[in-house]
């Protein structure tokens, strides 16, 4: 058996659904949901699937993804109607609030899923946020489009996706610009960089003593603002912007490696010394592989910061590409749509460029204690 | 390191804290040296082109006392730097908007009241997710997966909202630092607040504490050192936040607008102290946080 206050959940939200066909979807122009034989159906059986849930514990999670994605389904459709865009009335907010919560408990009896199979896990532990993360586009969608919000304050996530593939283009050449020219570049030089004076560092305590403490202080200062003084020594064009990146990457990347250097234990170290191995092999082959992790956990820190300082830096003067730049000049502009569509595009090249680095990660730290399950 | 056994016990003439001391003070003495090379270097161009263009003949001495005191040089001497933090500081009552202390106190309250919201929704959060489980298997991933993204860049989006529905100046800025810095807040104290070992939850059941009990006295409790850990990082981020805010609206006031400005007119040195008062601010702020860190430590019982 379900909780009790679940199945209530389901059964309110059944009834609701019921209640909105008889209820007004805006003004009195608009014929009700009784009027249109396929959305009427679709309520049914969605109100019906709602209505059955609880009686199955197993099934409840099934049924009540095929009601809320029906629920969806008919929401969005009605939003076609332009009589009821942007004026929809208590009958349609009915309806959304319904899928909501039948949507909503349905999560919940996804994750109450209890599996003992790993990949049914693995796939609950990817269907649920996978869910969540759709239902929250679908409310931004219909509260967007149902209250009639001003473009210029919020666009629907459709107009941002269809902006997003007419201008695939300037989007590529923005891409280009930040991620692959003044990102990437940047990056790499300040990655190197920390490594190597931590390589330094290491060989020379006293070095490494006065360093160390200096890096953890100078990686908790905003080194962003540095954008425009980088803007004035390197230009408008994406030297200064992987300038900037740089700078950026250095303090992560020289702390973090100077602290994995230091993790290999006396033991090991004896071990080495015991083969009467000269101080690059022990660096090679003990210093650096114990290093690993914490040199990955710079390189995934820094992927964001890398991000972060190219599109800071273009709003203190670029040519006329790159990201940031297309944020301010859009912003100043008033089409949000263009906005979001770049933030979609900084959202997913900062993502693809973590998961590259986790899956180099795995791929080369796979002996770590923390990959064993 | 070495095992402790190792080490030799120091001479008494040298305490531990010159000891430690030494590398850092060494190494700052190092960068600021080499940061008066830069400056007489990288500036030392300009200068001589000054020298030709009045036809006034000059020495190397000449040239090198007129990089460290250029008007708009390429590199500012470290000495020039702290001229003008000093005069900004000091020389305009602190309201005027010519005055340093002015941009930081504007800067600054945006950062504190973003931080303080952020960091509260934060904790809020956390504490929902480690009691809702439908919403640590739907949310959590969503907000482990937003620190991949660089949300910097809806700084603009929320100011320009914001203004277009006639809400601006602070406000607006401290959203976009709690906006940045709850998420360092929440994923820190979700690892807190679930750290207590599986034994100590089970010793709590068989005394049979309530959910609120269990919270009070053993959840909250043992989160508390995750908890100053990503404060101190979150505050950076605010105050990275709330310059950066101050950034697309023209910026009439605040670092971010001393920094803009700066690189308008090519004030190097201004953009510098700028710079320095953030890391002044960021300074201060770590160091508070550190405090009420080791006075809780102390006071909740703690032996370091």
């Amino acid at each position: 058996m379900i909780p009790r206050g679940q199945a209530v959940g389901f059964w309110l939200a059944a009834l609701a659904l019921v209640a909105a066909l008889a209820s007004p979807l805006a003004g009195d122009a608009v014929p009700a949901v009784a009027a249109r034989p396929y959305l009427l159906a679709a309520i049914v059986a969605a109100a019906l699937l709602f209505a059955l849930a609880p009686r199955w514990p197993t099934l409840s999670a099934i049924f009540g993804t095929a009601a809320s994605a029906l629920g969806c389904a008919v929401t969005l459709n009605l939003l076609a109607d332009s009589d009821i865009a942007g004026q929809a009335s208590w009958g349609y907010w009915l309806l959304v609030l319904a899928t909501w919560l039948g949507a909503a408990l349905t999560l919940t009896r996804l994750a109450a899923l209890q599996t003992a199979d790993r990949t049914w896990r693995w796939l609950q532990d990817l269907t649920i946020p996978v869910l969540f993360g759709a239902f929250l586009i679908y409310l931004w969608e219909v509260a967007v489009r149902g209250f009639g919000v001003p473009p210029v304050l919020m666009p629907a996530p459709t107009s941002t996706a269809q902006r997003f593939a007419e201008s695939l283009p300037m989007l590529g050449e923005d891409f280009v610009q930040t991620v692959l020219r003044s990102v990437l570049s940047g990056y790499v030089l300040g990655c190197g960089a920390g490594f190597v004076v931590a390589i330094i560092a290491y060989r020379f305590d006293f070095l490494k003593r006065g360093l160390l403490p200096l890096g953890n202080f100078v990686s908790a200062l905003p080194i962003v603002g540095i954008a425009p003084i980088m803007v004035m020594w390197f230009g408008f064009d994406w030297p200064s912007k992987a300038a900037v990146v740089a700078v950026m990457c250095f303090f992560p990347m020289l702390v973090n490696t100077l602290a994995g250097l230091a993790v290999a234990g006396p033991i090991e170290r004896d071990l080495m010394r015991s083969y009467a191995a000269p101080p690059v092999q022990t660096l090679l082959k003990l210093h650096l592989p114990a290093a690993l992790p914490f040199i990955f956990n710079a390189l995934k820190i820094n992927s964001t910061l890398a991000l972060i300082g190219a599109i800071v830096a273009e709003f203190f003067g670029t040519p006329l590409r790159g990201i940031g730049f297309r944020i301010s000049i859009e912003v100043a502009r008033m089409s949000l749509d263009m906005v979001w569509a770049e933030i979609a595009l900084a959202a997913l090249a900062g993502m693809a460029f973590y998961g590259i680095i986790a899956l180099a990660e795995r791929a080369m730290t796979s002996w770590h204690p923390s990959y064993r399950t | 390191m070495t095992s402790s056994a190792l080490v030799l016990p120091r001479p008494a003439w040298r305490p531990a804290f010159i000891a430690e001391r030494t590398p850092i003070v060494v190494v700052v003495a190092i960068i600021i040296a080499l940061w008066y090379l830069a400056a007489i270097l990288m500036n030392a161009a300009q200068v001589r082109d000054a020298f030709e263009r009045d036809e006034v003949k000059y020495t190397l001495s000449d040239v090198i006392a007129g990089t460290l005191s250029a008007e708009r040089p390429v590199v500012p001497a470290p000495h020039q730097v702290l001229e003008n933090l000093v005069e900004s500081v000091f020389d305009y009552p602190p309201d005027s908007p010519r005055s340093l202390l002015y941009h930081s106190w504007v800067t600054l309250s945006a950062t504190v009241v973003g931080f303080a919201i952020g960091a509260l929704f934060g904790i809020v959060l956390a504490v929902l997710i480690v009691h809702m489980r439908t919403l640590q298997k739907s949310l959590l991933p969503w907000i482990i997966c937003s620190q991949m993204v660089p949300i910097l860049a809806i700084a603009p989006i929320v100011i320009v909202v914001f203004g277009a529905i006639g809400i601006r100046g602070l406000f607006p800025k401290s959203i976009i630092s709690a906006y940045l810095c709850f998420f360092p807040v929440t994923i820190g104290m979700v690892k807190g607040l679930s750290s207590p070992d599986p034994i100590q939850l089970d010793l709590m059941r068989t005394w049979s504490a309530s959910k609120v009990q269990v919270f009070a006295k053993l959840r909250w409790p043992s989160s508390i050192p995750f908890l100053f850990a990503s404060l101190k990082v979150s505050v950076t981020i605010s105050l990275v936040g709330a310059i950066v805010a101050e950034l697309p609206t023209g910026a009439q006031a605040g670092i971010g607008a001393r920094l803009l400005t700066g690189s308008y007119y090519g004030q190097t040195v201004q953009i510098w102290a700028a710079l320095v008062a953030a890391a002044i601010i960021a300074t201060v702020l770590i160091a508070i946080i550190d405090a009420v860190a080791r006075l809780t430590a102390w006071r909740m019982g703690a032996s370091a």
